[in-house]
């Protein structure tokens, strides 16, 4: 099931799966980490997504089979790491859930047969897994959505969603850390910065973590600094 | 000491190497889109090799020098002029104050690269000027901007550590036929044996779409039997295959991840020379063996080694 190969004179990419799962997403988790500790200085760049991990490394360190090498103890790692959740990070997120910011609310809920306060439950009380990280920067991509909730992206993707916005649409969910245009279904808003490169930690969330969503009010959304008039 | 932007032309922007450590949180690299002429350009003015250089696209930059300097000219031949008397790319000039240093339209390639002595000055975003307009990274102040009329350039260091000339071998011929190196990988084999031929025995025409994202031909469609794949990471020089078979071959600014299924990396090399191919343009691809990607890098690579 594991296979890796190069992809240039420069990169690897090593698959642990054909399917989304918790199970591999644990261990691309996992494999990021070793990677990053076997490879040092060698490493330039590391891209975890579902279910692969992409590594490019300096050619003026090591070459092909120097990396293949360490790679290669890197997954030795992994072998063994299932859906153990114990070591991932939980982040809880705020979403205010309101008309003003839930673009699409009445419209999933209609898509769905719910009520809009059945779809709030149903989003905030489920626990995601960041399967990936792309698309822009700091764009999570969070899974899965329950089944109830599942709805198609947009025929014509908005040319503006806020800063913040909550997207769903297939079984996955996902959260605009900066206002680009998009296609997603927009369940909600979250105040806090999502990305800041300023900072240490850069991004609030990474590939890996858990994230719990918490609806809170309007008040309790401005008051932590969130906008109501982006549009 | 420096030049004054009087006309930031089609798109001129400053590159370093890139910005590298940051694509598992989706930012992507950046970094000069021919590796080659801005690596030479360097070169010739001794500055450590990923030194910040102008990336001038297409040409109509007009730049007013307010002191004297030497700076190196690489890449594409944009018809450039010093005080209206023509300068060829791949040399080092040295220009004094008063001087005017204009650039009209592409008449061979399509980016040329200006160095300064010890590169240009600018603010790090993530470790790296590199200039990535989306990601609103990079550029002079750090805000991703291309160059805008009224911005100065400064040197990194007053003078440039040596006046190289250039080694006649090392510089390209944009008119020759290209033909791309390609690297087996990713979804390669999942492409039926015939379509992998029509990919390597058709010529494919640049197109308009043309960006520091990705480069789209037109040709022969080459089919694949998945239309999308899990997203996953995207090399530099990945060639994408969408489902009407026109290959995307994404560059510098490309999205650090992608669900359309990939028949493999372009060579690094060919990539920077594709970097100067204009719409209309023809290129081939050929199967290119790993390890032969990776001694031509190599030698590449020593060629800059101090």
């Amino acid at each position: 099931m594991t296979r890796m190969q190069p992809v240039n004179e420069s990169t690897w990419i090593i698959y642990l799966g054909d399917e989304i799962s918790e199970a591999v997403a644990a261990q691309v988790a996992q494999l990021t980490r070793s990677i990053r500790a076997s490879l040092g200085n060698c490493l330039t760049d590391i891209i975890p997504s579902y279910t692969s991990v992409l590594v490019s490394f300096d050619l003026q360190q090591a070459d092909r089979f120097a990396v293949e090498a360490l790679l290669r103890t890197a997954l030795q790692q992994v072998q063994g790491v299932s859906e153990d959740l114990s070591d991932t990070e939980e982040v809880v997120l705020p979403v205010y859930y309101g008309p003003e910011v839930a673009l699409d609310l009445e419209y999933i809920a209609r898509e769905c047969q719910l009520s809009t306060e059945e779809v709030i439950r149903l989003h905030s009380e489920q626990i995601y897994r960041v399967y990936a990280i792309g698309f822009s920067p700091g764009f999570a991509y969070l899974g899965n959505t329950p089944d109830q909730l599942r709805v198609a992206r947009k025929a014509t993707p908005r040319l503006k969603v806020p800063a913040g916005s909550l997207g769903i649409a297939d079984n996955q969910t996902a959260i605009y850390p900066a206002q680009t245009p998009g296609g997603w279904q927009i369940i909600g808003r979250t105040p806090l910065e999502m990305i800041d490169w300023d900072s240490q930690t850069l991004t609030r969330v990474k590939v890996g973590d858990r994230v719990r969503f918490e609806p809170v009010d309007r008040d309790t959304f401005i008051a932590m600094g969130g906008r109501l008039d982006e549009l | 000491m420096s030049f004054k932007v009087i006309d930031p032309g089609m798109m001129a922007l400053v590159q370093d190497a890139g910005r590298s450590g940051y694509q598992h949180l989706g930012v992507t690299t950046g970094g000069p889109m021919d590796e080659h002429a801005f690596d030479w350009a360097n070169w010739l003015l001794g500055n450590d090799r990923g030194s910040a250089a102008l990336e001038i696209t297409y040409g109509m930059l007009v730049l007013d020098v307010q002191a004297d300097m030497t700076v190196a000219l690489t890449g594409a031949d944009l018809g450039a002029t010093l005080n209206g008397e023509s300068l060829a790319p791949w040399q080092v000039c040295t220009v004094k104050a008063g001087d005017r240093l204009s650039f009209n339209t592409p008449v061979s390639g399509l980016r040329a690269y200006l160095a300064m002595p010890g590169g240009i000055r600018a603010e790090a975003r993530l470790g790296s000027v590199a200039t990535v307009a989306r990601e609103k990274l990079g550029g002079l102040d750090g805000s991703g901007q291309a160059l805008q009329k009224g911005d100065l350039l400064q040197p990194v260091v007053e003078h440039a550590g040596a006046q190289h000339s250039m080694p006649e071998w090392a510089i390209p011929d944009y008119s020759a036929p290209l033909e791309l190196g390609l690297i087996p990988g990713y979804q390669y084999e999942s492409f039926p044996p015939v379509q992998r031929m029509k990919l390597l025995t058709s010529v494919y025409t640049v197109t308009s779409n043309i960006d520091r994202m990705g480069y789209r031909l037109k040709g022969e469609p080459v089919k694949g039997e998945q239309t999308g794949i899990i997203s996953e990471g995207i090399a530099l020089g990945a060639v994408q295959i969408p489902q009407d078979g026109q290959p995307i071959i994404l560059m510098r600014d490309r999205q650090t991840i992608g669900g359309y299924p990939k028949i493999g990396c372009v060579f690094s090399l060919d990539l920077a020379r594709l970097a100067q191919c204009v719409p209309g343009d023809s290129v081939a691809f050929k199967l290119m063996d790993i390890a032969d990607a990776e001694n031509r890098r190599m030698l590449y690579n020593r060629q800059f080694d101090h």
